[in-house]
């Protein structure tokens, strides 16, 4: 097969390119150059880039890096910046992944004569009677599943996953077998475009949208006080809000952006029966009963009903989850499909 | 799927390096290895070829042995021309908005004014003469451009120069004209003037900067004052003898060059716009330098195009590669008032003295079924 591997210039995304060329298949690396703007990970970096072009050197593979910055400022950097102005935390990365890895980049791939594309995420797919599955990857500790639940049968019938049965002690441990140079190199985190030392997420939201201050007030109204910049605060969150010391811990439990209000309380007031989702995306047919559902990247599941009404009723009383919110629904290992948190 | 001929249309980025300056650099590696500077035989032998080169130099690019400054590239002779002059001057720099990264970054840098240019990719005169004041201490304009391969009005731009703000002086980057055209006489008005190897021949890592008696620059390099201490550091000796050799086959054969390329250029781009519908020719091809074809697709992306290409062993370019190996949007197309979409669909197709027929029956073709694919897959 003639594979198209991503290649981030990471370890998993190595030995997955790695991989499919030690199993015969005619590989070429791709490195996307996504964003030229300030990171700490050196993501989309010319050192980045340079450790994908030195493994596929290694590896005997043809690199080649695709400048999709247009499209991710577009399809990932200015949505991300539009939620938040209206009070949603969106994930980027799952939009990156629908918009850009498995939708740009897939296009591209078989326009340029590509069987498929593979990826280093921590998932597996498989294949039955009914079409392909997401299954959890085999590291409980890594999976990113979570991130993979948008994929539809026509992506997943193109992609390939090649790490998803390999802890990631495994997958370091095969990069150092084959001498890569990225073998102990961290794994990325928090979102790529944004950079820690220049503010982190509140100081790239107050660049792009400005700050709009707001009162924090408790559930009876009573101010207690007022942030600096509404845009950034999130349903859950606990610090940060300039509360002082309380006799007990006090999380946002509604963010009011045009009343310029933030609303704190204890934490089982963030409790609640049902959560209301929508864009609800099945893999097959909409499951009728319990799912697990997780809520966040690396996130406990908990048991719910999802109706088509568009809300998550659960077994028991669960967090509410900050609108824009990815939630997955799972049937064992294997991803359900997934709705947005609203 | 590249096992077979390769078709090498990248010229413009750079040139296989010619017999004559594989046989000039060849005595200067293991034999004449001596530091120039040296004194005794063998460093006085290195010496006199480094002279010879200067006087070949001089004759290509129209100057005084002695107002040649060897430096270690196109861009390295940019940035002295026109960072040195600044340190030196100081007041305001000027550029056009077309010209190469080695010119627009130190402007803009220094907080000088960029001039605008019309559709066509040539110097808005309007535009230059209102930038020129008293103020200006140099004027930086290339005299071909790299991407589109349009001459610009240099004669017309000195006079504007010579005119508007005399106590500025011009600078020429002359790297893409050198293989094509007459330097020594179409760039007789600027005081400075920098060329570099590998664009016509030679090796990379050397190049010349012309700077004309009388005309004062600081040194961005600092130590031995070689090359009347602009430009420290042991010399290049054999790089600057093979940029010296090849210089000499560009004097011999360019003219007779010039004609068959120009036909082997026209035969391409004549050949892909009848072939390929939504095709844009960029500015005007009379005013191009003869190894340049540059065309945009719409419809498509570079990048994507590029790939095919390769894969059907055709070589060639966009814009200019950023460091990491990506495409990045021109910003001559920019300047030339492109849209972004169109503009992200441009191939360069640079010819060189090497340039066989075969290799443009090869890109002919290939890039019209290429172009074909991509627009059928909406991209890509």
């Amino acid at each position: 097969m003639r594979v198209l591997a991503a290649m981030s210039g990471g370890v998993d995304s190595s030995v997955a390119a790695a991989m499919l060329a030690e199993q015969g298949h005619d590989v070429v690396g791709v490195t996307l150059k996504l964003w030229g703007g300030e990171s700490d990970t050196g993501c989309c970096s010319v050192s980045d880039v340079e450790d994908a072009r030195r493994v596929a050197d290694l590896l005997g593979l043809q690199h080649h890096v695709f400048n999709f910055g247009d499209a991710f400022d577009q399809r990932v950097v200015a949505p991300y910046v539009d939620d938040h102005a209206v009070g949603l935390t969106p994930n980027p990365c799952i939009e990156c992944n629908r918009h850009i890895k498995f939708d740009k980049l897939m296009v591209r791939a078989e326009a340029l004569g590509f069987d498929a594309v593979a990826t280093g995420h921590h998932a597996r797919l498989e294949a039955a009677e009914d079409g392909f599955r997401v299954r959890r990857g085999v590291d409980d500790a890594k999976d990113q599943s979570y991130v993979l639940y948008m994929l539809g049968q026509e992506q997943m019938s193109r992609l390939l996953l090649p790490i998803g049965h390999l802890t990631k002690g495994e997958v370091r441990g095969r990069a150092a077998d084959l001498g890569l140079r990225n073998s102990a190199k961290p794994d990325s985190q928090d979102v790529c475009f944004i950079a820690n030392r220049a503010g982190g997420r509140q100081g790239f939201l107050s660049r792009r949208l400005g700050e709009s201050p707001a009162t924090v007030v408790d559930a009876d109204g009573t101010e207690l006080g007022s942030v600096e910049a509404v845009q950034a605060v999130t349903i859950g969150q606990r610090r940060g809000l300039n509360l002082g010391g309380t006799d007990e811990p006090r999380y946002v439990t509604n963010v009011d952006i045009p009343a310029g209000r933030v609303t704190v309380g204890r934490r089982e007031d963030l409790y609640t029966p049902i959560q209301e989702v929508s864009d609800i995306h099945w893999v097959d047919e909409a499951v009728d009963g319990p799912v697990d559902i997780q809520v966040s990247a690396h996130g406990t599941p908990a048991v719910g009903v999802v109706d088509q009404a568009g809300r998550v009723t659960w077994e028991e009383p669960q967090r509410r989850v900050a609108p824009g919110q990815a939630v997955v629904f799972y049937q064992g290992e294997l991803v359900a499909g997934g709705a947005v948190a609203a | 799927m590249t096992s077979g001929a390769i078709a090498y249309l990248d010229n413009a980025a750079s040139t296989p390096l010619c017999l004559e300056a594989v046989e000039a650099m060849a005595p200067l590696q293991r034999e004449l290895y001596a530091n120039p500077t040296g004194a005794h035989r063998m460093a006085r032998d290195t010496r006199r070829r480094i002279d010879d080169a200067r006087d070949v130099m001089a004759e290509a690019l129209g100057s005084q042995p002695g107002e040649i400054v060897f430096t270690g590239g196109g861009t390295e002779g940019d940035n002295l021309a026109v960072v040195g002059r600044h340190m030196k001057a100081g007041g305001v720099t000027v550029c056009s908005a077309i010209e190469h990264h080695a010119v627009l970054e130190p402007v803009e840098h220094l907080g000088g004014r960029v001039v605008a240019v019309d559709a066509a990719g040539v110097i808005d005169l309007d535009a230059l003469a209102a930038a020129l004041d008293d103020d200006v201490t140099v004027v930086s304009v290339m005299l071909a451009n790299n991407e589109t391969g349009m001459v610009q009005p240099l004669e017309q731009v000195a006079e504007l120069v010579r005119s508007g703000t005399p106590q500025a002086v011009l600078h020429t980057d002359a790297v893409q004209a050198f293989p094509w055209l007459d330097v020594a006489s179409l760039a007789a008005g600027a005081d400075l003037i920098s060329v570099s190897a590998h664009k016509f021949g030679g090796p990379k890592g050397v190049g010349a900067l012309v700077v004309r008696d009388g005309v004062e620059l600081s040194p961005l390099l600092l130590g031995g004052g070689q090359e009347r201490g602009l430009r420290s550091g042991t010399h290049n000796a054999a790089g600057i003898a093979g940029m010296a050799a090849a210089a000499e086959v560009v004097l011999k054969s360019r003219v007779e060059q010039v004609v068959r390329l120009a036909g082997l250029r026209d035969r391409l781009a004549e050949g892909v716009l009848s072939a390929v519908d939504g095709t844009v020719e960029t500015g005007e091809r009379s005013g191009k330098v003869a190894g340049s074809a540059h065309l945009c697709f719409e419809g498509i992306e570079s990048e994507a195009l590029l790939f095919l290409l390769e894969d059907a062993g055709v070589y060639a370019s966009a814009a200019s590669s950023c460091s990491s190996g990506a495409q990045d949007p021109s910003h001559v197309l920019a300047a030339m008032g492109y849209d972004r979409m169109l503009a992200g669909g441009s191939l360069r197709l640079s010819l060189g003295y090497e340039t066989t027929d075969a290799e443009i029956d090869q890109a002919l073709s290939v890039i019209p079924s290429a172009v074909a694919r991509l627009r059928d897959y909406g991209t890509g």
